[in-house]
């Protein structure tokens, strides 16, 4: 199939009602309805899930490693977002 | 790229693996690493696709429904690994297609363990008892290995390989219940299969070419002799509770050691077995390339039909 191969997937799966749909790998197909029965074989042999959502590999974006320092930084350096960064007396039990 | 660039990229990686923080698909690493993930990884997946046929031998003719039910079920799973590991080799940047084809003219290998036939119904007792409890050995220090997505992968297989190996002691257990006949069967196929699995581990640390450089790089957790002599220890009693006589003149307890002492290894053997003179080499390849071939028409129709459905609703 020189160039004809089929397009990969990402595969999510739903453990169970309640939870997010997780990453837990990629599978080929033709289109999408094949790339769920083939999530459903290679992924789900343990009832491992109750929902499969699948994405093309190509249609993800991500970010690049080496600017996680500048994408993330202003996260770090706001440390008032966390209740920690406050001083309360004593007393006053848990809040 | 800069060299100083480069040197600054290669401490960080360094620095990650030294605590032990994952390496992950878009992170950047030497292309040394690289390659030798794809290497070992491919050969992984290639082992557990080929590992299907010396199983698959036997599904038709298995003694009875449920071991029936079970064989299908191994054999199943095996595939849904080699497909877990090819997902892992591919977030490397090379191609399942590329990998496939180099296992068919030679230039990538697979265990050689698959290159032995499965003459007998107790093969398959041996080889989910003795095979599969080989991988495991190699496979749980690998759930810790420094690639990530090779590591998730690796959680997933363990989890499924318990049953196999179990499925198999299972079988030898029934057959050394059994008639004279199917002892001598079950004997059989250890004496077969013993000297076959510890050659699984690899060569000895002392000829290993990989293995340094792979626990530095925390790819491998243990070098081939630690994991053999794991294997020894824990198979030996396994063999004596059901009455089997492992096939080795030179086996015995080493108190000082706290291990097993074994005989040597025929790497003749194993090395005629490796370059291609096993006695199923051309067989698994060939069955292999068939597989390929004869499958080539269905998925470019199942490419074609998804092309013209999309064409479709677009128009």
């Amino acid at each position: 199939m020189a160039g004809k191969e089929w397009p990969l997937w990402e595969v999510f799966i739903r453990s169970k009602q309640g939870l997010n749909h997780k990453h837990v790998g990629s599978i080929h197909a033709a289109d999408a309805e094949m790339a769920v029965e083939n999530a459903r074989d290679v992924y789900t042999r343990r009832s491992e899930g109750i929902s499969i959502w699948v994405v093309e590999s190509s249609q993800v974006f991500a970010s690049d490693p080496a600017d996680s320092d500048a994408l993330f930084e202003p996260a770090n350096s706001k440390i008032y977002r966390h209740p920690t960064f406050y001083e309360v007396p004593d007393g006053v039990g848990h809040m | 790229m800069k060299e100083q660039n480069l040197a600054d990229l290669e401490a960080a990686f360094n620095e990650k693996l030294k605590q032990d923080i994952r390496i992950e698909p878009k992170d950047w690493m030497p292309d040394a690493y690289r390659k030798t993930l794809i290497r070992q990884i491919s050969q992984h997946a290639h082992s557990e696709i080929v590992g299907m046929l010396p199983e698959g031998n036997w599904i038709t003719r298995a003694p009875n429904l449920r071991r029936k039910a079970v064989l299908l079920a191994k054999v199943q799973d095996e595939a849904g690994h080699g497909q877990y590991l090819y997902s892992a080799m591919e977030t490397l940047g090379f191609s399942r297609e590329q990998s496939i084809d180099d296992m068919h003219t030679g230039k990538a290998k697979y265990s050689s363990i698959f290159n032995y036939p499965t003459l007998t119904w107790a093969d398959m007792g041996a080889v989910g008892w003795l095979v599969d409890g080989a991988a495991i050995m190699n496979q749980v220090p690998l759930c810790r290995t420094s690639y990530g997505p090779y590591a998730r992968a690796m959680v997933r297989i363990c989890k499924e390989e318990s049953f196999h190996q179990r499925q198999g002691y299972e079988i030898m257990c029934t057959l050394m219940k059994g008639s004279e006949d199917q002892k001598a069967m079950a004997q059989d196929a250890l004496n077969r299969f013993w000297w076959p699995a510890l050659m699984m581990f690899g060569p000895s640390d002392a000829e290993s070419t990989h293995t340094q450089q792979s626990i530095d790089w925390k790819i491998k957790r243990h070098t081939n002799d630690e994991l053999r002599q794991m294997f020894v220890d824990a198979s030996v009693p396994q063999a004596q509770l059901i009455g089997l006589t492992i096939p080795d003149p030179d086996l015995k307890w080493n108190e000082e050691r706290g291990h097993y002492d074994f005989g040597e290894i025929d790497w003749e053997e194993f090395k005629q077995v490796v370059s291609g003179n096993g006695p199923c080499n051309a067989e698994r390849i060939a069955a292999r390339v068939k597989a390929k071939e004869e499958g080539m028409w269905v998925r470019e129709a199942a490419m074609a039909y998804a092309e013209k459905k999309k064409a479709k609703k677009a128009s």
